[in-house]
């Protein structure tokens, strides 16, 4: 066993790259309360402090302090950048200075100019130049590949988010390989997968071939950028500070190189903890500093920023990264996955303040210690900031190493990618249905001119055959613009050091999105339960509807409608899948929009259901605004009913409560009963770092070639 | 002959999936359609009509906790009101079926004034007192005159009520709701102190205090409401006011 893995339990991670083995033959479940912890040490409240003062800076300055606007970001553009060299126990930046923005332009050049542009910056006209005309972008690509009716259906906005102008995200490089081998390993591995490739040379093999090169030149990359900071990246890190860096090293390189919505970092606790372990047996480590070294890394991820345009921040309210950290869950062997450092990272929140990034996402398990529980629940009290995920339901899909990309995308790490973009507004399809194809705003034939609905009332047999129809027509362009953006993303803007990162052969998910589900199911349900008039404009365009008699309506725990919008998600997900993927990748869905479900509802006309035109959808899976009266369980068991199997890329029901309404405090029995086994366990999913990625698209026109 | 508790029906007004207030845990909370009493301060009184609420069978009810009993761990099923008790053998239909469910026994809780209890013919209410875990008894008014005022009904049946279940040894936590001016003189909470201090049952108090929030239902049904120009009580002196109460009856009992 080499140096750097003396005092591990060993194992096939010893031969090939195996994380998920080092793990759980290293790690050591703690079942303790948050007592041993560490306050905040002198350098990280100095550290903090300044990195504070850069932010209220940012927040002065309209949003930034700085831009590149001439050195386009790579793996090793930038010298080496510090907040205060002398306390940095991680180091590591994205630029040559604190929150600096990176110019990153193979996305596409456009974006990056607006993005300078609305905070007073210019970039640089050779880099413009260059990008226009000798090397071609991400977007670009796409904009010569995209169809009439594509651009049609952007123009409209029944599709939606197309992220066909900067990086896709939600892809996660594990990182941790970094600090368990070293990147001679990772490169020599690389490189003997790519002399093992088939040898006919299809343009697959070719891509291929291609992509580990790539990859292993990325991984050169970051061993150079490791030298840039003094750090010898080529071998395995030998401590518990080292892991951490060499983790950090992996991560950053990759935020040097790709600006995607959603740059989660994965799941990293219980793989640290067994080198913290190590270090105190050894006595080679303080719990004061282990948990320095947890604080140093957190600023840096709370640091980690892009340069965007003010409407992409107002898409999201915010400037969200969607640092996403995976903490907890549960073992397939039965034993929990919380550690130490799972409680050390969870304390960044008390040493540092709370924080929306990184996004500390705990995987839920009602078998989770109690200790553990109980911090995270003193944790959220005090500072709002921990995202809960159902690791019960997740594992069973994806064992007990995947990690949450974005807000609720699972995928087993180093294993799994995915192709994620937009949304289909499903209600926006609906009145297409009713309208033949034409737009209910503009009058203009959008989708494909089927026979529109006669007569003055909606007959719902005939509105759900014509929606079948509309469905099937928009899945396929939807799912042929997103083959066109993912062929185009790896053609110009490839992940290089992410995919590095990844298994050979990775699994490849192709994540859709849908919109206005609520809005769908109780304009079918007033349909069929109730009259449904329809009001034509001078040309026979169905613009409004009046609806006569009650209807049930979704988020009631009434089968009547909630059966309807469960057969939409499985309907839509049966066309979408009836369309060839990009690289073969494997078909799931979100109903996630969160924010942007303003957006989708200001582009969709009068509905069915009495919902007025431009009025808000509900977010994700919500039920529509106050149309959910039978309580909390009854909306959530509504919720409850969508075939996640078809939806596995996440269903989000965002659900506010007031204190008072999760009973009452104390104080109403006498002291001769014990009331011992009523507790309230309920978790409630954070609202602020809720809302979703990647649902900015380039700007109508904004293109990098015409 | 033998009558399946799952046929019985009742007038329902609604169901509430996530009941936090009705009793411990998080429960399912049915409210029966129809009160007898006529409280000045009554939030409901869209429950007061017999002749409202939709007719509801106890297997839909149950079928309805079932599919979501996963959410009422620690907690259960509550019959509110309006006046469950008018509808006895509904409520104990209910109950039995929750007690005998196949797929584990419900804790039950009910929530009533007393005020449709009959003492001549206790033998309506043996199953649902023979299936009640708990009783969250409202005891609106410690004095005779005063209650008939409030109440439009005399306190004697809520007396019996609670001397039954003092009987029977049911737990009971008894709720007092404050109202400025009327239910909240320190004479009026240590009488209540007294009043409750003779039953050995009673595990728990609860002082809710009064809200406004009930007004806007008065107007949409068109019925006068007696307390419109009443303020909301300040809930912050609830703890202050419960000691009085517990103070009175720690001395009654002593």
């Amino acid at each position: 066993m080499q140096k750097a893995w003396e005092g591990f339990v060993g194992g096939n991670w010893e031969h090939e790259v195996d994380v998920r083995d080092f793990i759980q033959k290293n790690y050591r479940p703690y079942d303790g309360d948050e007592s041993f912890l560490a306050g905040p040490s002198e350098a990280t409240s100095s550290l903090w402090a300044t990195v504070m003062d850069l932010f209220a800076q940012e927040t002065a300055n309209g949003g930034v302090i700085d831009m590149d606007t001439d050195l386009v970001s790579t793996i090793t553009s930038h010298p080496a950048g510090y907040i205060d060299r002398e306390l940095e126990k991680i180091v590591g930046l994205q630029t040559d200075r604190p929150l600096k923005r990176a110019l990153m332009v193979d996305g596409g050049i456009r974006m990056a100019q607006a993005a300078c542009e609305s905070h007073g910056y210019h970039v640089s006209p050779k880099v413009v130049d260059f990008y226009t005309r000798r090397r071609k972008t991400h977007n670009a690509g796409v904009f010569d590949a995209y169809t009439p009716e594509m651009r049609a259906c952007r123009h409209s906005h029944i599709i939606t988010g197309l992220p066909d102008a900067y990086g896709r995200g939600r892809i996660i490089g594990d990182y941790r390989r970094v600090a368990l081998y070293g990147l001679d390993f990772l490169i020599a591995e690389k490189k003997a997968e790519k002399d093992g490739t088939q040898k006919h040379m299809t343009e697959a093999v070719i891509r291929h071939r291609e992509e580990l090169a790539e990859q292993a030149r990325a991984l050169a990359e970051l061993k150079e950028l490791g030298l840039i900071y003094g750090l010898d990246l080529a071998r395995p890190a030998e401590t518990f500070q080292e892991a951490v860096q060499w983790l950090y090293m992996g991560y950053l390189a990759a935020v040097k190189e790709q600006n995607g919505a959603a740059m989660s970092i994965g799941r990293n606790s219980a793989f640290l903890d067994a080198y913290a372990e190590r270090d105190l047996r050894r006595g080679i480590l303080t719990e004061e500093q282990a948990q320095e070294i947890i604080d140093h890394l957190v600023m840096k991820l709370r640091m980690i920023k892009f340069a965007r345009t003010p409407e992409y921040n107002e898409l999201f309210s915010g400037d969200p990264q969607w640092v996403t950290e995976s903490i907890g869950g549960m073992g397939v062997d039965g034993r929990h996955m919380v550690t130490k450092t799972s409680f050390r990272l969870l304390h960044t929140l008390e040493n540092m303040g709370t924080s929306p990034e990184p996004n500390l996402t705990v995987l839920w398990s009602t078998r989770l210690p109690e200790a553990f529980k109980r911090y995270c629940a003193k944790i959220s009290i005090a500072t709002s900031s921990i995202q809960y995920e159902n690791d019960d339901l997740m594992r069973v899909y994806h064992g007990d190493d995947y990690a949450i990309a974005c807000c609720v995308s699972s995928m087993r790490i180093g294993k799994e990618m995915q192709f994620f973009g937009a949304r289909a507004n499903l209600a926006k399809c609906l009145l297409y249905a009713i309208n033949g194809g034409r737009d209910e705003k503009t009058g203009e034939q959008i989708g494909p001119k089927f026979r529109p609905v006669e007569g003055d009332y909606l007959d719902y047999d005939d509105v759900v055959e014509k929606y079948r129809d509309m469905m099937a027509w928009l899945a396929g362009v939807y799912v042929n613009a997103l083959n066109i953006i993912h062929y185009m993303h790896d053609k110009y803007c490839y992940e290089r050091i992410q995919m590095a990162l990844h298994d050979e052969h990775v699994h490849r998910w192709f994540a859709t999105g849908i919109a206005g589900l609520s809005v769908v199911a109780d304009s079918l349900s007033a349909i069929k339960y109730g009259r449904v008039r329809v009001v034509r404009d001078e040309t026979g365009l169905v613009t409004d509807y009046v609806c006569e008699g009650e209807f049930p309506t979704y988020g009631n725990d009434d089968d009547r409608v909630d059966q309807i919008a469960h057969d939409v998600v499985e309907v839509f997900m049966k066309y979408v899948r009836e369309t060839d993927t990009y690289r073969k990748a494997v078909p799931t869905t979100s109903i996630l929009t969160i924010t942007s479900n303003v957006v989708y509802g200001s582009a969709t006309g009068n509905t069915p259901d009495g919902r007025r035109a431009g009025e808000p959808f509900a977010p994700g899976a919500n039920p529509m605004h106050r149309r959910d009266t039978h309580g909390a369980v009854a909306s959530l068991a509504s919720v409850a009913k969508l075939p996640f199997r078809d939806a596995q890329d996440g269903i989000s029901n965002t659900f506010s409560i007031v204190p008072g309404a999760l009973g009452k405090a104390s104080g109403m029995f006498l002291d001769e009963i014990d009331l011992g086994d009523v507790s309230l366990d309920l978790s409630i999913e954070n609202e602020p770092a809720c809302a979703c990625c990647a649902d900015a698209s380039a700007a109508d026109g904004l293109s990098d070639r015409s | 002959m033998e009558v399946d508790p799952l046929a019985v029906r009742g007038r329902v007004h609604s169901v509430e999936s996530f009941g936090t207030v009705d009793g411990p845990g998080r429960r399912m909370v049915v409210f029966c359609q129809g009160c007898p009493l006529r409280c000045a301060y009554c939030h409901n009184p869209d429950t007061w009509d017999f002749a409202g609420g939709s007719e509801t069978s106890v297997a839909e009810l149950l079928e309805r906790f079932e599919r979501n009993r996963a959410f009422y761990r620690g907690g259960g099923l509550t019959v509110s009101g309006g006046e469950p008790l008018a509808q006895p053998e509904f409520a104990g239909a209910l109950f039995r079926a929750a007690h005998e469910s196949p797929r584990g026994r419900i804790h039950t809780c009910l929530d009533s004034s007393g005020g449709a209890w009959d003492p001549c013919r206790p033998e309506r209410f043996e199953e649902l007192l023979a299936h009640t875990d708990l009783v969250l008894l409202d005891i609106k008014h410690s004095d005779p005159a005063a209650h008939r005022w409030l109440c439009g009904a005399d306190q004697e049946r809520i007396l019996s009520f609670a001397d039954e279940l003092s009987a029977r040894r049911l737990p009971v936590l008894v709720r007092h709701v404050v109202v400025p001016g009327i239910t909240d003189s320190p004479r009026e909470l240590r009488e209540l102190g007294r009043l409750i201090a003779r039953w050995d049952n009673v595990v728990g108090l609860d002082l809710l205090p009064y809200h406004t929030m009930g007004l806007p239902k008065y107007e949409r049904l068109g019925i006068p409401c007696r307390l419109k120009d009443t303020p909301p009580m300040e809930a912050s002196r609830m703890g202050e006011l419960r000691e009085l109460v517990l103070r009175a009856r720690a001395d009654e009992r002593r």
